[in-house]
């Protein structure tokens, strides 16, 4: 029997908006989310961290605490594995610091009670004492001379001698002469650029439940973006074998990227250890703030040339990004992102990985993307109004597509730039007037995505409805989108599918749910699960009939003759073959297992009108719309979701989130009230648009959504508020101060 | 941590007046309730005044004043249309303190006695010319609330002393007041500027004005020579510069991670004048 590869039409399922699965025990509060979990005998651990930016721990006296009502055991960095090396050396040396606290927030002990209150109580007893050692927190200042070391030898062999040792590893790519381009050009434009570090931002914040015996086997309940990671880390970090750890994912309240890294558990199991009680840890949105990953803060310096008919002759960008106290800011994905969507002969971009005294950074939806957009896409907006150029024209010119060599090295396969520039252009919003104070900005933006290790399985039910169980936490309605998929290739309705998260003792090893890559790699597997599946039934309905298994086709839930030669025969309904499985073979279950590598990059296009107050620098994003490649949208509201949170993140990281540290080089605004996301009230109903240029790597086109959305806000944010405002932006956050100033500045002449 | 529950004003300053550690009257909970989960103060004693009789009242007076009793929440207030058409600034400055939630349960005399320098209720209050009654050891006593507040988190409320409700004087015919505050979002935050503007017009002559700046200095600031610019004037625009530049002159901010004193001077010349047109056409009987 034969089994299209790929389907780009004639959906039932795809394309449909059913409601998710999850929905009624999210509103109802059913869910069990990452602290909803519970054991006997459970206690609760604290974490007790650095107040200093840069400290040596002289001593930690936990006399006192340990004697404490209710206390039952601490943990130091003495009681982790050692001789670590690598990635799992820098997470443990993150998750409870070895000699020295390297930012403010840094844990340096824990203690588990049998209560939230004692532990706490027990907590403020423990005396560290510390030796306070110089600091540095912003990027520039950490790469220059003199600035204080975060740790010496901790650069890679990337870096060309003569740095600072804050800067840990170095990227260079591009091709051409940027400086022939350059001599080529009608003007060249070069200007620098800051972004603040931003958090994820989850309103859930890290929580686990973890229990390890003295036999030295152990659980983790957790909220995760990938457990396998988390299991795999754990064993590292706690100096067991992996498959003595079963890691189960709860519900997911937000993660964007920041529960991707590994922080609580290895503290938990440890207290439990030592106690051997289950021990949970719940952090503080304090804790979250100081402790987990924000995304790095960069300084940038973009430099263009353009030809008076808007054709881009040279670009070249350097992309200094700080990553806090350990090595792992994202900048070859700063670099690679920076100039991805446009055609160009002659392109270099450079990136610097420099650490500070501050968390580290952890992955934030499209990691290093969005500042890179807004360095260059700001550039080529100055250009454009100098020469007088139509914004999107001047990008359709220059755009990447199918043929063309990306800055990055690699040949575009079939992409969907033009396709989202040409939906912009043609859009409404785009040609709309716009009021007095107001201005309108637009931008691209490019994410890869991503595919990964990936294992699915599909059992089948006597009744002939299905278990589908995969392995990506569902950060963005996944386990909809899987049971579409499933639906459509068994040709079974979509309530008939049951999409469960496994645990890890349950399926081959699935790689975090990040870089977009759920709905392309699980559903992917899903696909070819239903599709293993479906042989399986079509082999037992050969074998009722007796005739030859290549005979049979399965259309619409039932196997059927493929012909008339095959005989005469009726549908044989899935439900049927269910029912006598057991007799006819035993269990039917589809499986899949891979790692796929065709994942279809992703490009938007962003329009936006924001309105200025002259007199107190106040911004309003009044009109909203996002333009963005799908390939195929399994659930479209999903994926709409998708753009508009993006977008609604953006708004925030370009007006008003930062972390603000002081001159001691402690955080100052660890909390919502001073850390400002957008609240609902501050955003317009953010508009969208789905482009589906179909991905030749997915069976049904599918290309990930979730980050590239967040890529060009930033950039176009700028250019609408420099557009209003009547001065170039440079600085992230946008905030009315800054505004004002910029406004004073050029009054002043 | 003991929690009381007094019946009535006289027990609940004596249980305040006899404590001996942290003591913390407990209104609506909005502040008190986070700074104890964030381990800023835990108090020994929590005295809750909620089952106190009269504390949710609001009562219009004969002589045209008003009283709003200590537990009165922003959302009861907001829903009292009579108190609205009175002095709409001030209730507008209560409405605009965090959400939904915090609405239901958050207090005029619990804004004042946080001693944030931010309050948005207490400019308000101050431009009113409102005072409070307070039941202490020594007896009752009225104080305007100008003179509650003496530093960030500090009031000149003695050991023992609790307020019991807050006084509005009689509006009077032709008055407006308003409150605008400057923050960077649209709601729940905490003002970076904030300026209330209470006026009375005959004709189109002010004839009298008090001007209040909050999150400039230590304390909310009643600022005279402000009030001095618009009186006798048809708000023109130099009776408004001179509000701006009265405002700004009167400024003595921080630099902090809310805003830069540059900036927090220059919003309060630009709200002071945007305040004082909104009570102007409010006294001239705009809605």
């Amino acid at each position: 029997m034969a089994f299209d590869e790929t389907k780009t039409e004639g959906f039932k399922v795809v394309g449909t908006r059913p409601n998710r699965p999850d929905g009624i025990d999210k509103v109802t509060g059913r869910a069990r989310f990452g602290a909803d979990a519970t054991a006997p005998g459970m206690l609760h651990g604290v974490i007790v961290r650095s107040p200093h930016a840069h400290a040596r721990i002289l001593k930690i006296d936990t006399s006192e605490a340990e004697a404490m009502k209710g206390v039952h055991a601490v943990v130091t960095r003495a009681d982790f594995a050692t001789g670590l090396t690598g990635e799992n050396w820098n997470i443990l040396e993150n998750v409870m610091a070895g000699e020295t606290a390297l930012y403010d927030g840094h844990a340096v002990v824990a203690i588990a009670a049998t209560s939230s209150l004692a532990a706490r109580d027990a907590a403020k007893a423990i005396v560290v004492d510390y030796e306070v050692l110089p600091h540095v927190t912003d990027v520039d200042k950490a790469m220059a001379e003199g600035a204080p070391v975060i740790r010496e030898g901790a650069a890679d062999k990337s870096v060309p001698a003569g740095l600072h040792p804050n800067v840990v590893r170095y990227h260079e790519s591009g091709h051409g002469d940027v400086e022939t381009g350059f001599a080529e050009a009608d003007l060249v434009i070069e200007d620098s650029f800051r972004t603040e570090a931003t958090h994820q931002g989850y309103i859930e914040p890290h929580a686990c439940l973890a229990q390890l015996g003295n036999d030295g086997r152990g659980e983790i309940w957790c909220c995760t973006q990938g457990h396998w990671n988390v299991q795999k880390v754990c064993a590292a970090l706690l100096g067991i074998e992996t498959s003595k750890l079963r890691v189960t994912a709860s519900e997911i309240g937000g993660g964007f990227g920041g529960k991707t890294a590994v922080f609580i558990e290895p503290v938990a199991l440890a207290l439990s250890l030592k106690a051997n009680r289950p021990v949970k840890i719940v952090m503080t949105r304090s804790e979250c703030f100081r402790a987990t990953g924000p995304t790095s803060s960069t300084s940038m310096d973009v430099k263009i040339g353009m030809k008076k008919d808007g054709t881009i002759t040279a670009a070249k960008g350097v992309f200094r990004l700080q990553g806090g106290a350990f090595p792992g800011a994202p900048m070859e994905f700063t670099a690679m992102c920076a100039f991805a969507p446009y055609n160009l002969a002659n392109v270099s971009q450079i990136g610097f990985d420099v650490m500070s005294n501050r968390p580290k950074q952890a992955a934030y939806r499209a990691p290093g993307s969005p500042m890179a957009a807004f360095a260059v896409e700001s550039v080529i907006d100055e250009l454009c109004e100098q020469l007088g150029l139509d914004r999107i024209e001047t990008r359709l010119k220059n755009a990447s597509k199918e043929g063309t060599k990306a800055s990055f090295g690699p040949t575009w396969d079939r992409i969907g730039l033009v396709e989202c520039l040409e939906a912009a252009k043609a859009h409404p919003h785009y040609t709309a007037p716009l009021k007095p104070g107001q201005g309108r900005g637009i931008s691209c933006g490019f994410w890869f995505n991503h595919g990964g290790e990936t294992a699915v399985q599909m059992a089948l039910s006597e009744d002939g409805t299905v278990q589908l169980s995969v392995g990506t936490p569902d950060i963005g309605g996944s386990r909809a989108s899987m049971a579409q998929m499933a639906a459509e290739e068994l040709g079974i309705p979509y309530e008939n599918v049951r999409t469960t998260i496994a645990d890890t003792a349950t399926l081959g090893y699935n790689e975090i749910s990040h870089g977009s890559r759920v709905t392309y790699a699980s559903g992917l597997a899903t696909i070819e699960a239903a599709r293993d599946t479906i042989r399986k039934l079509c082999k037992r309905a050969a074998a009722k009939w007796g005739i030859d298994e290549e005979a049979v086709s399965w259309v619409d839930g039932c196997a059927v003759p493929s012909g008339p030669n095959a005989g005469d025969f009726d549908p044989l309904p899935i439900a049927r073959i269910a029912k006598s499985m057991g007799r006819t073979g035993g269990p039917i279950v589809g499986h899949y297992e891979a790692t796929p590598e065709g994942a279809g990059v992703s490009f938007a296009t962003h329009i936006v009108d924001a309105e200025v107050d002259p007199e107190t620098g106040s911004t309003r994003v009044v009109r909203y719309t996002v333009v963005q490649d799908a390939g195929k949208a399994i659930h479209p509201t999903y994926v709409e979701g998708q753009y508009q949170g993006g977008a609604a993140q953006g708004i925030g990281w370009a007006l008003n989130e930062e972390y603000i540290y002081g001159a001691d080089g402690r955080l100052q605004n660890a909390g919502f009230l001073d850390y400002r996301i957008p609240v609902a009230s501050d955003l317009p109903m953010i508009d969208t648009v789905i482009v589906e240029v179909p991905n030749p790597g997915h069976p049904y086109g599918v290309r990930g959504v979730g980050e590239t959305s967040i890529c060009p806000p930033l950039a176009a944010i700028a250019n609408a508020v420099s557009a209003a405002a009547g001065v170039r932006l440079h600085e992230l956050p946008m905030s009315p101060p800054r505004i004002l100033a910029a406004l004073e500045k050029q009054a002043a002449g | 941590m003991r929690y009381h529950t007094p019946e009535n004003f006289e027990d609940a300053s004596a249980i305040a007046a006899g404590a001996d550690g942290v003591t913390r009257f407990l209104a609506g909970g909005t502040d008190v309730l986070v700074q104890l989960r964030s381990d800023m103060v835990t108090p020994d004693d929590l005295i809750d005044i909620k089952h106190i009789a009269g504390v949710h009242d609001i009562t219009p007076l004969r002589d045209g004043s008003w009283r709003i009793g200590a537990a009165v929440t922003g959302a009861e207030m907001s829903e009292n249309a009579l108190l609205g058409q009175a002095w709409p600034g001030v209730v507008e400055a209560m409405d605009l303190i965090g959400s939904t939630q915090v609405q239901g349960r958050a207090t005029l005399a619990g804004n004042l006695c946080n001693g944030s320098p931010a309050a948005d209720s207490v400019p308000a209050m101050i431009a009113a010319g409102a005072t409070v009654s307070v039941i202490g050891p020594d007896g009752s006593r009225e104080i305007a609330v100008a003179d509650v507040p003496t530093g960030p988190g500090k009031t000149a409320l003695k050991k023992g002393e609790v307020v019991t409700a807050v006084n509005l004087p009689p509006r009077g015919h032709g008055g407006g007041d308003a409150y605008l505050r400057f923050i960077p979002r649209t709601e729940m935050d905490i003002a970076v500027v904030g300026c209330a503007v209470s006026l009375t017009r005959d004709g189109d002559t002010i004839t009298a004005a008090r001007v209040s700046l909050g999150a400039v200095a230590p304390t909310a600031l009643l600022v005279e020579d402000a009030a001095k610019a618009l009186i006798g004037s048809a708000l023109d625009d130099a009776a408004l510069e001179a509000l701006a530049k009265a405002a700004e002159a009167a400024c003595k901010p921080i630099d902090d991670k809310r805003g830069t004193i540059r900036f927090r001077t220059h919003v309060a010349g630009v709200l002071a004048k945007r305040a004082a047109r909104i009570a102007y056409d409010r006294a001239g009987g705009a809605k």
